[in-house]
């Protein structure tokens, strides 16, 4: 359960911080009058965007939840990890080129570059699409070697979390979708701003989860916490 | 006296800007498929409800059973376990947190700070449709073959999914972990709503620490079970998998029925971890709401600022947080690594160190009050006795070694019912007596009122004040009958007859408080817009019940905490929180404060 | 009025029912005192706790109740008296963690000359197995389990050949020698709970956890499964005797005797 403490626990101090900007120590009952209200300084961010935040923490959970999972099962003297098929590592390059791509497109909509953004989300959108169907032809790979779902809870979880990944993503592309066809039948860049913001964002979220998933599923993850570990003993 | 910077003049108003509220067009896009926060929380409370007259029939027929073992041959072992299952996971899931949260939430967090409606309106109409699905679902299972899963609410693996539990190997336990999942996808775009409004929309003035504890409370029970429901779904969906396609995350090698199962390696405590990380921020996502309501129920009608505002808030926010780190101390004797007893035991009692600053908190300001004794008041104060019962419980079975003899007996049932069955009942029910007057126009009957709480309190009280004992004797909860036991002296019959009783009455008179909520719909005194004389913003609507929107032109401004209450020199017993700030500054003799 | 006097009626109820109710644990036949002894700390502290809080409402309820003219007072905080508080909640509860933990590092910590004792649940049953004159359990697996070997004991492990099965029966027990029992479950979870030896832990499959105790009076006692585990779980019943080590010993022998017995023809 050691990951997703340390997950929460970040999510405690920021909690904190922000708390305390809060003024949380003040006694409400000594001010009269329209108080000091820290929004009227530093305007707070949309509303989408501190939902998509609190989502994202959400997300984070679920994965950190299954990471902690996947580390308490391994201990156990049954597991054998499966061999991580090759065109995994294609997905990973397809993954950030779709993340760099819609970072372009993001830039693109604040310059209120309509052609570029087209291109950066079509860009985006595609490679999502490469690898997702590359992730399912891992699948297959693995299958196709005798890894089944429930030949081994290793070969489980690397069906699960790769297919958690994976809807989620899934998900993000419908999302892209109607900013893509909202973008193609002409809205102007700028006010598809916020949606082109928060997709790239998502991306960029969720190529980070890819990353420490794909640590996790290889074993570097455990090695690392191992040399941790030994550092604090 | 503190300076206070006053805001420039020039303030951004706190409104979303251009905030379109979706104006409905006709009468389904009204009532059924409502974007008005308040309808859907009315929509919230009715399922709820309803859930909750079924979860409160399945506990009669387990009551029967327990009271007079044998004497109603329709219960049998299959179906008493079905029942207690399922009126736990009703109770727990789908009545006191959809109620607490979609209900309570959806109602008051807008009206409390001040805003038009949540942030979302669409997500939250899908919120309360996806939790509607997720009920059906659930109650599906009392008609699939082979009927609802008895595996407790815990749903602990292997038995869960084996052939010796019912609905274990048929429909009941799909359909179980398919209806939380569904439930907790609702839930997540409720609790963003719950969340996101309270961050985002409070209007102006509406400092956090202005908020009335109300809000504070549904606001850190929402975060709490935005970080915690994942963890349940993480566990359905590998306890799915182990089920419906023959993985072995939570299932070693072992025997079905004499036969060897094709799995290996799974560890069913595994499971248990996931559960309680789930499960145990659950139990104060239930008392956290009630926190913040019964501690505004009480400072309303003892006409009496909440005593200690700033230690209640942070109370709640270390409660919310420390509640993450006491899971294992469901699983003392689970066999579990025993050396981490020493851990979960001191967060554990270090947990009761706020709670107990709130229980005093409110019993401070009961000092030197006005206290009226309305029915959300005594409702208020039943809730004190059986928390603080129920709480007190919770460190005998928090402190580790005393949880061994204690742990799966009917101690732990009393304790869990007394503190989060019948305490954030009474809160849920002092809730209705206070809110029905903005949600209707008019007052509940109060007489009825008196003979409701009367006989629910004391009879609550008695049926599980004494069950307690059952448990110390040793009785195991979850038994179907206690049989023949050595230990056990024939008077105990005698005391499970006594509790069936008494159950049986305090549920039909919960008939008296729906005929009140019906008959008081038409009949009820009007109520005018404050009828209890409070401070928070609901209160102060233009119309009463507050139309879409809430506000008419205008959304109100704050100058003042909630809790202004017998201000010294104030013409009136209270002062609204949107009624601007006087030259007369009240709290000059409180040099001291 | 009539509330302020009910409220009072419940703490003086809810302290009589304790005090007077034929309704208590039963009387312990292990080692265990000092559990007993730390619930006796915890009632005492949350029954005052109690009691002081019912009868605090109750005097304001009575005292502070609405009459025309009453007006309350204007305080919104006290820092020193919450800070009072809060040190006396903090010495209360370290008063009752600190024996719990005391005793929770001896309830885990089994002794040396502590004989091994395996308990085996099953759907829905109980059975023993005792190490035999070497002192050593075999191993198990329950991919082994069939019907001439319903626990999945490892013939192969010599440690096993000389262990004592009991299927179903009574297990006994001589008084006075700590026994530690190394509990193991063939389907799903069980709970070996010993009411009156306070003795309480989970048989998880998969795994072997243990509980350890001392028997210090003779007499037959109850076990019962405490952890749900099917539709049976309520007639998962076993017995435990304890006896004077004579007559354990003469039990014993009849076991090894009815062991061999029944290996004869087969060997």
């Amino acid at each position: 359960m050691l990951s997703i403490l340390v997950f929460l626990g970040l999510l405690a101090v920021i909690a904190a911080w922000w708390l305390a900007k809060q003024g949380i120590a003040s006694k409400p009952w000594m001010e009269q009058g329209v108080a000091y209200d820290t929004r009227e300084f530093s305007p707070a961010p949309s509303p989408a965007k501190i939902g998509f935040g609190v989502f994202l923490a959400v997300v984070g959970t679920l994965f950190a939840l299954f990471i902690s999972a996947y580390a308490m099962r391994m201990q156990l003297p049954d597991w054998r990890a499966p061999p991580i098929p090759q065109v995994v590592w294609l997905n990973t390059i397809m993954l950030i080129l779709s993340s760099v791509a819609l970072q372009g497109a993001r830039t693109a909509a604040r310059r209120d570059d309509a052609d570029a953004l087209k291109i950066g989300l079509a860009a985006g959108g595609l490679a999502a699409l490469a690898f997702l169907s590359g992730q399912l032809l891992a699948w297959r790979q693995l299958m196709a070697e005798g890894y089944w779902l429930a030949t081994n809870s290793a070969d489980a979880f690397f069906y699960i979390l790769t297919g958690v990944h994976g809807i989620h993503l899934l998900g993000g592309l419908i999302a892209l979708a109607s900013t893509g066809s909202q973008a193609w039948r002409g809205t102007p860049p700028q006010r598809l701003l916020l949606s082109v913001d928060l997709c790239a964002t998502y991306w960029h979220f969720l190529l980070l989860v890819w990353l420490i998933l794909l640590s996790v599923l290889i074993g570097w993850a455990g090695e690392v916490a191992a040399i941790c570990r030994q550092l604090l003993t | 006296m503190v300076d206070v910077p006053l805001g420039p003049g020039t303030i951004i108003p706190a409104e979303i800007e251009d905030v379109e509220l979706y104006h409905p067009k006709s009468w389904v896009t009204k009532y059924v498929f409502s974007q008005d926060a308040k309808v859907i929380a009315v929509q919230y409370a009715i399922v709820a409800l309803s859930v909750g007259v079924v979860a409160l029939v399945l506990s009669w027929l387990m009551r029967l059973q327990l009271g007079f073992p044998g004497v109603f041959s329709f219960i049998d072992a299959n179906a008493y376990y079905q029942f207690i299952t399922m009126h736990g996971m009703m109770m727990v899931v789908y009545v006191l947190t959809a109620l607490f949260l979609g209900g309570f939430g959806n109602y008051l967090i807008p009206l409390m700070i001040g805003a038009r409606d949540m942030v979302f309106p669409y997500v939250n109409m899908l919120s309360f449709w996806i939790y509607f699905l997720a009920v059906l679902v659930l109650v599906a299972s009392f008609f699939a073959p082979g009927g609802p899963t008895g595996a407790g609410w815990t749903l602990y693996p292997p038995q869960a999914i084996l052939s010796g539990t019912p609905g274990g190997q048929d429909w009941g336990i799909i359909l179980m972990l398919v209806s939380l999942m569904i439930f907790i996808i609702g839930f997540t775009m409720g609790g963003l709503n719950y969340v996101v409004t309270v961050l985002q929309a409070r209007t102006r003035g509406m400092t956090l620490m202005r908020m009335p504890l109300t809000v504070w409370g549904i606001f850190t029970a929402s975060f709490m079970a935005l970080l915690a429901f994942p963890a349940l779904f993480v566990g359905c969906v590998m306890m799915l998998f182990d089920r419906a396609l023959g993985t072995s995350f939570f299932v070693p090698s072992i025997v079905e029925m004499g036969q060897p199962l094709d799995r290996s390696g799974g560890s069913p405590l595994l499971f248990q971890h996931l559960f309680w990380f789930f499960g145990h921020p659950e139990v104060y996502i239930v008392a956290l709401p009630a926190f913040g309501i019964v501690s505004d129920l009480i400072s309303t009608h003892a006409r009496r600022n909440i005593f200690g505002y700033r230690m209640m808030v942070w109370a709640l926010l270390a409660i919310g947080a420390l509640s993450f780190v006491v899971w294992a101390h469901h699983m003392y004797v689970s066999g579990m690594n025993p050396s981490f007893g020493f851990f979960f035991a001191t967060t554990t009692l270090i947990i009761a160190i706020p709670t107990a600053i709130k229980v005093y908190n409110w019993i401070l300001t009961l000092w030197r009050g006005d206290i009226h004794l309305t029915v959300p008041m005594l409702f208020a104060l039943a809730f004190i006795i059986t928390f603080v019962n129920g709480g007190l419980t919770g460190l005998f079975l928090g402190n580790v070694v005393v949880d061994v003899p204690l742990s799966d007996t009917m101690f732990v049932v009393a304790h869990f019912h007394m503190v989060m069955g019948v305490a954030p009942i009474l809160v849920i029910f002092g809730a209705i007596y206070h809110w029905y007057p903005k949600v209707t126009g008019r007052m509940l009957n109060d007489t009825l009122g008196k003979l409701h709480f009367w006989v629910t309190f004391l009879g609550a009280y008695a049926i599980f004040f004494p069950m307690h004992y059952l448990g110390l004797m040793g009785v195991p909860r979850r038994y179907y009958e206690i049989g023949e036991m050595s230990f056990v002296p024939p008077s105990a019959h005698t005391l499970n007859a006594f509790i069936t009783i008494v159950a049986l009455v305090v549920g039909a008179t919960q008939m008296v408080f729906v005929f009140n909520l019906i008959w008081s719909l038409r009949h009820g005194r009007v109520a005018g817009g404050n009828p209890w004389r409070a401070t928070t913003l609901e209160w102060q609507t233009p119309e009463t019940p507050p139309p879409h929107g809430n506000w008419g032109k205008e959304q109100p401004v704050v100058y003042r905490w909630a809790y202004d209450y017998n201000v010294p020199g104030a013409e009136q017993d209270f002062i609204p929180q949107n009624q601007p700030a006087t030259n007369t500054l009240p709290l000059m003799g409180l040099a001291h404060a | 009025m009539a509330v302020a006097l009910i409220l009072v009626l419940v703490a003086i109820g809810s302290v009589a029912f304790h005090l007077f109710s034929p309704w208590w644990w039963t009387p312990i036949a292990s080692n265990w005192r000092y559990i007993d002894t730390t619930i006796i700390i915890t009632f005492w502290i949350t029954g005052v706790v109690f009691v002081a809080v019912v009868v605090f409402m109750a005097y304001c309820v009575f005292r502070f109740r609405h009459r025309p003219g009453q007006q309350a007072i204007y305080e919104p905080e006290n820092r020193r008296l919450e800070g009072w508080l809060t040190v006396v909640t903090a010495v209360g509860v370290a008063a009752m963690l600190a024996p719990g933990l005391f005793v929770w590092n001896q309830f885990i910590t089994v002794p040396e000359d502590a004989t091994d004792v395996e308990i085996v649940g099953q759907q829905w049953q109980w059975s023993f197995r005792l190490p035999g004159p070497d002192g050593k359990l075999g191993t198990s697996d329950a991919r082994a389990i069939g019907p001439d070997n319903p626990l999945g004991i490892n013939r192969d492990d010599s440690n096993s050949k000389d262990d004592i099965v009991i299927e179903g029966g009574e297990l006994h027990l001589p008084i006075g020698k700590p026994v530690k029992a190394l509990l193991r479950s063939v389907d799903v979870i069980h709970d070996f709970f010993l009411p009156e030896l306070r003795t309480k832990m989970d048989m998880v499959p998969g795994q072997i956890s243990y509980v350890w105790f001392t028997p210090t009076r003779t007499g037959t006692f109850d076990i019962l499964c405490a952890e749900l585990c099917g539709v049976g779980h309520f007639q998962m019943r076993g017995t435990v005797v304890v006896q004077e080590q004579s007559d354990y010993q003469a039990w014993l022998q009849e076991q090894t005797a009815r062991k061999f017995a029944r290996l004869a023809p087969t060997e």
